[in-house]
């Protein structure tokens, strides 16, 4: 299986802008506070681009990607 | 190995090895005393490749796992940091951040000779030479370690220095002491890396408990074997423990891995009131019913398989059956709240609002809606800080929700509490015996 990319959000860094449970509604939901909440799946096929989109538009750039090896 | 093993049994239990000299004399031991109990530093052993190496394998034969609450396998994290790119550093974690624990501060002061074998021993396996040892801020232990260490300046082929680490629950996590060391902030960071692919200024790190450290300096000294002659084949050897709370002589065990848990409390006297539960792990740990848990063997599985994750840091406090164990919660909670980092929004805004709900539960305050809310939120905060501190908070109140289920029920029918008005048990600086904001 070839390596697979996953959202991953640095909570260290994260200020409930919100940006990306808009752009990634079907993704990404905002807990009470306004903070993302991520599923531990893979992006799924076809999104990439949209998922990259989302992660350039955090304004504290928390929202990263990451190779996920599935070896490991 | 040039210096016999002391013996590992005596009247039939395990014999007492890092308290053995307090036992015996009642006083701190400088290093004659030190070198007389167990023999002289076996530095020389070790020092080239292949006796690195065989340090590195002992400690894996001996089975040794952290004390500091993660119970990871220390051998693992000794490879992995040798084979990290980069000088290595050692942290040896005395901060102990959590108010239920006293056991290193303890070993600190009666046994910081040992301590200090360790670290030696320790960097000597990475290729270390110079190591940390974090104390917390302001303890009486830092006198007493500043005097070992002046006692043998010179003779350790390692630079050992001490820094006081400030008072905060989350600052001994070992990327929060990464940071602190590198940074003079104590607050946690997002891993990976993890400190021992980079940690201080960038180095390999190996952040040990001060206690696994001495375990270690005891492996080092007598071999896998030895060690492995107490405890299970799962959990080896023996744990310093803190027992509180309604028991009769509070205080620091060293404790045989397996031993029963009520066995584990009557080292300390036994409950000194009909007992309800009991604490595992420290304020981010969780309750036991202790009538349910008498006969659960005291090692990192059988408690984790009991609903108490791992056990945690090795602390246990004893509840009286008549005090309120939703009042308690409440406290910690509030409490953990308070000792959040802020960096992590969940753990800021989820942790108060998880000692809101306990608090309403406690104080009768809460409607049929109230354990639900709480429930959901638990599934919300779990897992989603930089840290494990979040988790902490969130594995109490679960516990308390199992545990004292009973109470939440008569609680929510606004029957009165028995025990309103009764002293707060459990050690929660800075929250009174109310638990509101």
């Amino acid at each position: 299986m070839a390596r697979s990319l996953k959202l991953v959000v640095d909570p260290t860094a994260c200020r409930a802008h919100g940006l990306c449970a808009e752009m990634l509604p079907d993704v990404i939901r905002l807990d009470e506070w306004g903070y993302p909440i991520l599923g531990p799946e893979p992006v799924v096929a076809g999104r990439e681009r949209d998922v990259r989109a989302a992660v350039r538009a955090c304004p504290t750039l928390a929202l990263r990607l990451r190779r996920t090896d599935p070896s490991c | 190995m040039t210096t016999t093993a002391p013996d590992l049994r005596r009247d039939g239990v395990c014999a007492p090895r890092l308290l053995a000299g307090w036992f015996a004399t009642g006083a701190p031991a400088d290093r004659a005393a030190h070198a007389a109990r167990y023999g002289p530093l076996p530095v020389a052993d070790f020092r080239h490749r292949a006796g690195r190496a065989e340090l590195v394998e002992t400690v894996a034969r001996a089975g040794l796992r952290g004390r500091g609450g993660g119970g990871f396998p220390t051998a693992r994290k000794l490879a992995a940091v040798a084979a990290a790119r980069g000088r290595p550093v050692v942290v040896a974690n005395g901060c102990e951040g959590d108010p239920a624990s006293l056991k290193d501060r303890v070993l600190l002061e009666i046994a910081p000779h040992l301590v200090i074998d360790g670290i030696v021993l320790a960097a000597t396996a990475v290729r270390a030479r110079d190591a940390v040892l974090c104390l917390g801020e302001g303890g009486l232990q830092v006198a007493r370690v500043a005097a070992a260490l002046a006692e043998r300046s010179g003779t350790d082929p390692v630079d050992v220095r001490v820094t006081e680490v400030p008072h905060r629950y989350v600052a001994s996590e070992e990327s929060a002491l990464a940071r602190f060391l590198t940074r003079g902030d104590a607050r946690p960071t997002m891993t990976p890396p993890r400190p021992a692919q980079r940690g201080v200024h960038g180095r390999p790190t190996l952040v040990d408990n001060v206690e696994t450290l001495a375990h270690l300096a005891l492996i080092a000294r007598y071999g896998a074997e030895w060690y492995r002659g107490c405890g299970t084949a799962a959990a080896p050897g023996t744990t310093l423990v803190t027992i509180r709370g309604a028991v009769w002589k509070p205080g620091v065990y060293e404790v045989e891995y397996g031993t029963p848990l009520e066995s584990v409390l009557d080292e300390a006297g036994g409950p000194a009131a009909p007992a309800g539960a009991v604490l595992v792990g420290g304020l981010g740990g969780a309750w036991l019913d202790l009538s349910a848990a008498a006969d659960v063997a005291y090692t990192p599985e059988e408690l984790r398989a009991a609903g108490a994750d791992g056990g945690g840091v090795a602390a246990l406090a004893v509840l009286p059956r008549r005090a309120c164990g939703l009042a308690e919660t409440a406290r910690v909670v509030r409490y953990l709240a308070a000792e959040s980092a802020r960096q992590c929004g969940p753990c800021m805004f989820g942790l108060p609002a998880l000692a809101d709900d306990m608090t309403e539960l406690a104080v009768g305050r809460g409607g049929p809606a109230t354990p639900a809310r709480l429930r959901q939120r638990l599934d919300v905060v779990r897992g989603r800080g930089a840290c494990a501190h979040p988790d902490g908070a969130v594995a109490v109140v679960s516990s308390a929700l199992r545990v004292f289920a009973d109470d939440v029920e008569r609680h929510l029918t606004g029957a009165p509490c028995s025990a309103a008005g009764l002293r707060p048990w459990l050690p929660v600086p800075g929250v009174g015996a109310w638990p509101g904001p």
